[in-house]
């Protein structure tokens, strides 16, 4: 009987292994290969033609931390964070709540907040360059329409990034809205009678009954939008290009531009080990906070 | 509540919905009228099917259209390939080290492929998959997300049956095919429809990936076409775009419902 349990249990580890190999060689050669591969080429230079690259430590970290650019890139992202995160949460929390009670013209609201997460970030610059251009666009015909003078968005450094966020925060909004939707779905009936019995406003119900409950869900999506910040550059590439002077470069795109338009791959990797550190912050704040409540069952 | 506060939340809702889809309907608008109509907004002003056919004309769309679509089945019949297999070893199977690697699984979901980009194109050059639509997909195939709803989606699937099968004399690999597969289905058709529209619309990979017409998706397709170098006015590249997002804003229109139950389901588990 023992050895019976053995030779499956033997079987089983065996089979598991078989099952599992396929997806273990892939996730090696493009995820665990290539993360131990950006951090050893982050140890070393550049090589030239006429200088072979050799191991300098930490030469290329501390490089980033002298470079002006890399803090103003840094800067720019976590404001692009900060403004990114809050804003389409909440705004996504709007939707929700909208979405579910009940209002005319239900649907074409619903589909009008969804609509933006299935179209390309690409594809949503190419139609927020339509309100941004400077004279012809919509947002400075509406300011023409006021008196107001036209203004280049995109082309002068103190609008730039916020005009890329914005075009973020209506991307991503709608997707968060449905997470709210699902989690709203699941708030028993009961509740919003039992509140209505006792006298609360609608304002005291989704305070103090709705919020609370919603709380994992909001912090599913804090670590989504979060991953997004990161993530979410696509639209530079048309609308700003990381300009004008950098006020508008978020780090990802400066990690492409640092790789693929100036052929400096040992800074590029620095860069992309300090991003996997902070990624994996956030990782283990997901795990800690939400794991249990989100994923696992 | 009062009255007026819920026609005041009421308007507010709809006019959200309003700025929130205006940037579609004013490049919908656009793309149909000729570029100095379309910035005057002269409403009256004629539509036209000019922008289309200025644009269709200046690049390889329909090779665009067809590599973006050869990209998703690719990356689709990858990732059900290789999450299946994962997915079920996750979940019904018992080795040793399992919940350790199950950990390095997930981690894969924050080593995002975006950002070991230097590291991949590397990896894809060595593998010659440099410009190849596998090259543009393969980073993609073994999808920490999909093992992860795959296992979850196993894992609910009662072992009786897994029991009766293998008393029938079915293997392993046909009591998946057989038993687990088909019960899995609806997580396959929400995974299939988050899929497609990830990669329908992704770019910076591609972008570093692809090098010629003949492999470059409709996203690096369309930011080269409408880039300010080419001066294309603002008409024709609205057409471009509607172009290019036609079929999956349609597919999303069509079958709404179940786009959002696919996100929901992909998103909540």
């Amino acid at each position: 009987m023992n050895k019976r349990v053995n030779l499956e249990r033997r079987r089983q580890a065996i089979y598991g292994w078989l099952l599992l190999s396929p997806a273990a060689v892939m996730l090696s050669i493009f995820a665990f290969y290539p993360s131990a591969a950006t951090f050893w080429s982050s140890l070393f230079s550049r090589g030239t033609r006429r200088r072979p690259s050799e191991f300098i430590a930490l030469e290329n970290y501390s490089d980033l931390f002298a470079d002006p650019t890399f803090w103003v890139v840094v800067k720019n992202n976590l404001l692009y964070a900060a403004v990114t995160i809050p804003v389409s949460i909440v705004i996504a929390l709007a939707m929700a709540l909208w979405a579910n009670s009940k209002i005319p013209a239900r649907g074409f609201v619903r589909t009008a907040y969804f609509t933006p997460t299935v179209l390309p970030m690409i594809a949503a610059a190419n139609l927020w360059l339509f309100f941004y251009t400077p004279g012809l666009g919509v947002l400075d015909q509406i300011g023409g329409l006021f008196g107001l003078p036209s203004i280049n968005w995109l082309g002068q450094p103190q609008t730039a990034l916020w005009a890329v966020i914005i075009v973020t925060i209506w991307k991503e909004a709608g997707f968060f809205m449905i997470f709210y939707l699902a989690a709203l779905q699941t708030i028993p009936e009961d509740l919003k009678e039992a509140s209505d019995i006792e006298g609360a406003s609608r304002w005291t119900y989704t305070r103090r009954i709705v919020l609370p409950l919603l709380m994992p869900t909001t912090l599913f999506i804090m670590v989504n939008a979060t991953i997004n910040s990161v993530k979410l550059i696509d639209h530079l590439f048309i609308l700003t290009k990381g300009g004008p002077s950098d006020a508008s470069k978020l780090i990802l795109y400066y990690i492409w531009e640092m790789a693929f338009a100036f052929f400096d791959a040992p800074h590029a990797a620095a860069m992309t080990i300090l991003v996997l550190g902070v990624l994996c912050i956030v990782a283990a704040v997901q795990l800690f906070f939400i794991d249990r409540r989100t994923h696992y069952q | 509540m009062s009255r007026l506060g819920t026609m005041l939340e009421q308007a507010g809702a709809i006019l959200l919905a309003v700025i929130w889809i205006s940037p579609l309907l004013f490049a919908f608008w656009a793309a149909f009228h000729t570029s100095s109509d379309a910035v005057s907004f002269n409403l009256l002003s004629p539509w036209t099917l000019d922008n289309f056919r200025t644009a269709w004309e200046g690049a390889p769309w329909l090779r665009y259209f067809l590599n973006t679509f050869l990209l998703v089945t690719i990356v689709l019949i990858g990732q059900f390939f290789f999450t299946t297999l994962a997915g079920f070893a996750f979940a019904k199977m018992d080795f040793p080290a399992k919940d350790f690697v199950f950990i390095l699984v997930l981690m894969q979901l924050f080593i995002l492929p975006e950002v070991l980009i230097v590291e991949n194109y590397a990896m894809v050059s060595r593998l010659g998959l440099f410009d190849s639509l596998f090259g543009v997909g393969m980073p993609y195939m073994a999808s920490a997300f999909g093992i992860f709803l795959m296992r979850q989606s196993f894992k609910s699937v009662p072992i009786e049956l897994h029991e009766a099968a293998r008393i029938e004399g079915c293997s392993l690999l046909g009591i998946l095919w057989r038993v687990y597969v088909p019960l899995a289905k609806p997580t396959y058709l929400a995974y299939a429809l988050v899929s497609v529209s990830t990669h329908w619309n992704n770019f910076l990979w591609p972008l570093i990936v692809t090098n010629s017409p003949d492999t470059r998706p409709l996203t690096v397709g369309l930011s080269i076409f409408g880039a300010p170098e080419n001066g294309v006015d603002i008409s024709v590249i609205s057409a471009a775009t509607m172009m290019s997002v036609a079929p999956l804003l349609v597919a999303f229109l069509l079958f709404q419902r179940q786009f959002v139950q696919a996100f929901l389901r992909a998103g909540i588990k």
